[in-house]
């Protein structure tokens, strides 16, 4: 009986089959060559018409927004659109009171909010509900949310900076309560039982010890919202009215802002409006990334260290 | 060693009174959206009745208003827009997760943290200025810049998604010599299906919901349900932030009427696609 | 009830074996333990996490100013009635509380108690280091604020106090202001300890406060419990037998077993006694087995 395994029943050592190792069957390395080039391509396809865009906004805007600095950042807006030249003060003050008025809303609202859900509601029926109705007003289109406020609001009290502001705290609500929710949750609980165990009451365990905890993420959840409500225009059409010159009202009076301006310019026919769109488009666009910018980098140097 | 203390306690139950009545903030938010807009549309419904899904006529003058046109040029464009942005976010974040090197992976996810950064407006005027010379105000146009719109949040979500993937399934289909593109059929499609159309069905709410930019390029035509994507159209968010300004009576009910179907329709979408993408991730991190 | 005597049909009391520095004239006297010197009397105390029992009826009465050690295999409920003795178990919405917790006579689930100033009293260490994310001199003068203690003259006398009794001020004197998450682990855990002490209570205790460091860090801190039993009461945890050999003056062992009504396993106390008693000639055969190694 030959024992399993000894070379007089194995026979000879088996030989390579291939001389290398490439893959079997034809074609296969050409296809995963392909597959790897369609997504390269789809990188590029995804960049180019960003370029195009910044591109454009950069070429046409910084023209305007440069002529006789500062004066496209402090110049009324002209009422004659056919002039040109620069001028959007107006709608740089109105972009900073209805943007600054919203986040004075809606972030302290957002927080406590997130807060309840958090900490005292966790998986109540309510609690439920509530996060539910949150992340179904996040999917609601912005000029819902306009219609909304000029209804309840505009025709009763006339356009204004507060108006507009409430529209866009509608909008920025839901998202700072969802990612304020988020960053709650990752406080660990053994911070919260460490001030339990001191005698402190669950109020001053959240203000002192959660919040404190949660607050680069929460700061940079915010600044992100704010980011995305400086560039909404739906909500103001109706809330916010037209004005060319500097309202420092908040609480009245017709505002502008620079989405509004970009968008009333960008049908004109005359270039002199039309270069002014370019030019408020480049001061929000640099707005909406400073403050996106300012969120990541709020991330970066004020997270957590992680505990040995 | 009784101590009855009460004001920490009465602090305490105040700020337990404030969280909720803040949470409550939102239903009350939600509520009255849908009651006013919901009052403000029924003057044309019954006025009009079910004809107003199916009219093509909008006509201020005669006061007779169908929702048909400005339904079909929000699905037009949305389509139209998916049809460009899936392919390429599905591919960038292929590329990202499985063939970028590491020091390229963030630099990429930034570049497209950035196209989302831009505002919809902006995009707007890029459209029309750019872009309408060459295609017109029409169906295509808006597709494109919708298109520029939604594809990074499908590519975020996909990347999230694509990433759940258990790294032993990718591993497997190495060890038994596939190529990438095999592995990816493989193991990473099966996988991420459900959650990639989740993302998808994301992005179609947002296109759907999209004003600004559609308003600019759409071509605010009337009656317009053609096939031919040069045509100028319309769409539910584009008239109603168009035509509302000069608006009275019927035709305000009638734009309100409008925006309850979009919202209805986006909520909708926007809630099953969130039930897809969190079902297909808790379904694959549980494995 | 004697030392020896036979537990009583139907109940185990346990009640605190007479010290050896008792006269031996009132060693006939009264019997019992000294009431004036017992911090914590548990009667048939259970706990319930729903309709789960967790512990069946402990009645043991903890001296003062004194190591009390809890040892026994793990899910036996040791934690749980730890818990109880600050009202941790508050935190925990199914939980159910049933019997007397009393601390020098005053029953701690009372009405009219505040939970707040009974945790400030009876201070707790926890099984992992949970230093606030902040620096070490705010970490240690948490307590004292919300307490409302200003003026930084005060604090100052106050942080440095409790880390002088935590034996970590040497250590950190010079970076008190520097995160508290940069110290070592053994050192977190002493930090916890004199930011536990800083609000000044009467009690503490530790929940398995060795279990995440190494020997050297462990010796230390159980240098620091001997020091602190002159002017604190303490009750430990610990899964460490040989620990609680060192360190406990009077030691309780808790074992798990099936309840005849649920089948589903439920924490107990077995035996409580002097630890020298308990280690070297305890009474009930589990104990036994437990010391000596046969399970746990």
């Amino acid at each position: 009986m030959i024992p399993i395994g000894s070379p007089a029943q194995l026979g000879k050592p088996s030989a390579p089959q291939r001389g290398d190792f490439r893959p079997r069957g034809r074609g296969r390395a050409a296809k995963n060559a392909l597959a790897t080039a369609t997504f390269g391509a789809a990188v590029v396809v995804l960049a180019v018409p960003l370029a195009l865009v910044l591109w454009s906004v950069i070429g046409r805007g910084a023209h305007v927004a440069l002529e006789r600095f500062p004066a496209f950042f402090t110049q009324e807006i002209p009422i004659v659109s056919r002039r040109a030249g620069p001028g959007m003060g107006p709608a740089i003050l109105g972009t900073l009171l209805v943007t600054g008025g919203a986040t004075l809303i809606s972030v302290p609202l957002g927080i406590l909010g997130a807060v309840y859900l958090n900490e005292y509601g966790g998986a109540s029926r309510f609690a439920r509900l509530v996060r539910f109705m949150a992340m179904v007003m996040t999917g609601v289109p912005s000029i819902v949310m306009g219609l909304f406020v000029y209804m309840v609001w505009t025709i009763r009290f006339g356009f204004s900076a507060l108006g507009g502001a409430l529209a866009l705290a509608c909008l920025m609500l839901p998202v700072v309560i969802g990612s304020t929710e988020q960053m709650l949750k990752l406080v660990p609980d053994t911070l919260r039982e460490a001030a339990y165990a001191l005698g402190a009451t669950k109020s001053r365990v959240i203000l002192t010890v959660v919040l404190r905890a949660a607050l680069p993420g929460t700061v940079s959840g915010s600044l992100l919202a704010v980011a995305r409500a400086a560039g909404e225009t739906a909500p103001l059409l109706f809330a916010v009215g037209a004005s060319s010159s500097y309202n420092a009202d908040f609480l009245q009076g017709a505002n502008t802002a620079l989405p509004m301006q970009i968008f009333g310019n960008a049908t004109s026919v005359f270039v002199g409006a039309q270069d002014r769109a370019w030019g408020a488009a480049l001061t929000l666009v640099l707005l909406a990334f400073l403050v996106t910018l300012a969120a990541r980098l709020f991330t970066a140097r004020f997270a957590t260290p992680e505990s040995n | 060693m009784a101590i009855l203390d009460a004001r920490p306690q009465r602090a305490d139950d105040g700020f337990r009174w404030l969280v909720i009545g803040s949470a409550a903030v939102v239903l009350l938010l939600l509520g009255l959206i849908a009651i006013v807009m919901t009052a403000g549309a029924v003057p044309v419904f019954r006025e009009m009745g079910f004809t107003f899904f199916v009219s093509r006529r909008w006509s201020v003058a005669g006061d007779v208003y169908g929702a048909l046109p400005f339904m079909w040029g929000t699905l037009y464009t949305s389509v139209i827009a998916l049809a460009i942005s899936v392919p390429v976010s599905l591919g960038v974040a292929l590329f990202i997760t499985q063939v970028a090197p590491p020091w390229l992976k963030r630099p990429l996810v930034y570049l497209v943290d950035l196209l989302a950064v831009v505002p919809s407006v902006v995009f707007g005027l890029w459209g029309i200025l750019m872009i309408a010379p060459y295609l017109g105000r029409s169906f295509l146009t808006t597709g494109l810049i919708l298109a520029m719109m939604i594809t990074p949040i499908i590519t975020s979500l996909s990347r999230e998604v694509i990433e759940t993937t258990p790294a032993s399934e990718e591993e497997a289909a190495y060890a038994l010599g596939a190529t990438r593109w095999e592995m990816i059929c493989g193991s990473i499609w099966p996988h991420s299906k459900g959650g990639l159309v989740g993302a998808v069905m994301l992005g179609l709410g947002r296109a759907m919901g999209e004003t600004i930019a559609a308003a600019l390029t759409i071509g605010s035509a009337i009656g317009q349900i053609t096939l031919d994507p040069l045509k100028p159209g319309n769409s539910m968010p584009a008239v109603i932030a168009n035509q509302w300004g000069e608006a009275y009576d019927l035709q305000k009910s009638a734009l309100v009427a409008l925006a309850v179907v979009l919202f209805a329709i986006t909520v909708l979408v926007n809630l099953i696609a969130t039930a897809i993408v969190q079902r297909s991730m808790t379904r694959t991190r549980g494995q | 009830m004697t030392p020896g005597d036979e537990p009583e049909e139907g109940t185990t009391k346990h009640t605190l074996p007479r010290r050896p520095r008792v006269s031996a004239a009132t060693a006939s006297a009264a019997p019992g333990a000294d009431p004036a010197s017992v911090a914590f009397d548990l009667d048939k105390l259970e706990v319930h996490y729903g309709a789960f029992r967790a512990v069946r009826e402990v009645t043991l009465q903890i001296r003062d100013r004194e190591i009390t050690a809890f040892i026994g295999p793990s899910g036996c409920g040791k934690t749980t009635v730890l818990r109880c003795l600050n009202r941790m178990n508050d935190l925990i919405a199914s939980a159910r509380v049933t019997g007397k917790v009393s601390y020098h006579g005053i029953d701690l689930y009372g009405a009219n108690v505040s939970v707040t100033e009974v945790r400030q009293r009876i201070g707790m260490v926890f099984q992992k280091p949970n230093p606030f994310p902040t620096s070490v001199y705010d970490n240690v003068a948490y307590g004292p604020r919300i307490n409302g203690v200003r003026g930084r003259a005060k604090l100052d006398a106050l942080v440095e106090r409790s880390l002088r009794s935590a034996a970590l001020w040497d250590e950190v004197k010079g970076r008190l202001s520097q995160s508290a998450l940069g110290l070592s682990g053994g050192q977190q855990q002493r930090l916890c300890i004199a930011r536990a002490l800083a609000v000044e209570p009467e009690v503490v205790l530790m929940d398995e406060p060795c279990s995440s460091l190494d020997p050297i860090a462990t010796a230390r801190i159980e240098d620091l419990m001997r020091e602190l039993k002159r002017t604190y009461t303490i009750v430990i945890v610990t899964h460490n037998m040989q620990q609680a050999a060192r360190v406990s003056d009077c030691t309780a062992f808790f074992t798990a077993e099936a309840d005849p009504e649920t089948g589903n396993r439920t924490g107990l106390l077995v035996e409580f006694d002097a630890t020298a008693k308990i280690f070297e000639s305890p009474s009930d055969a589990r104990t036994e087995n437990y010391i000596s190694g046969r399970f746990g």
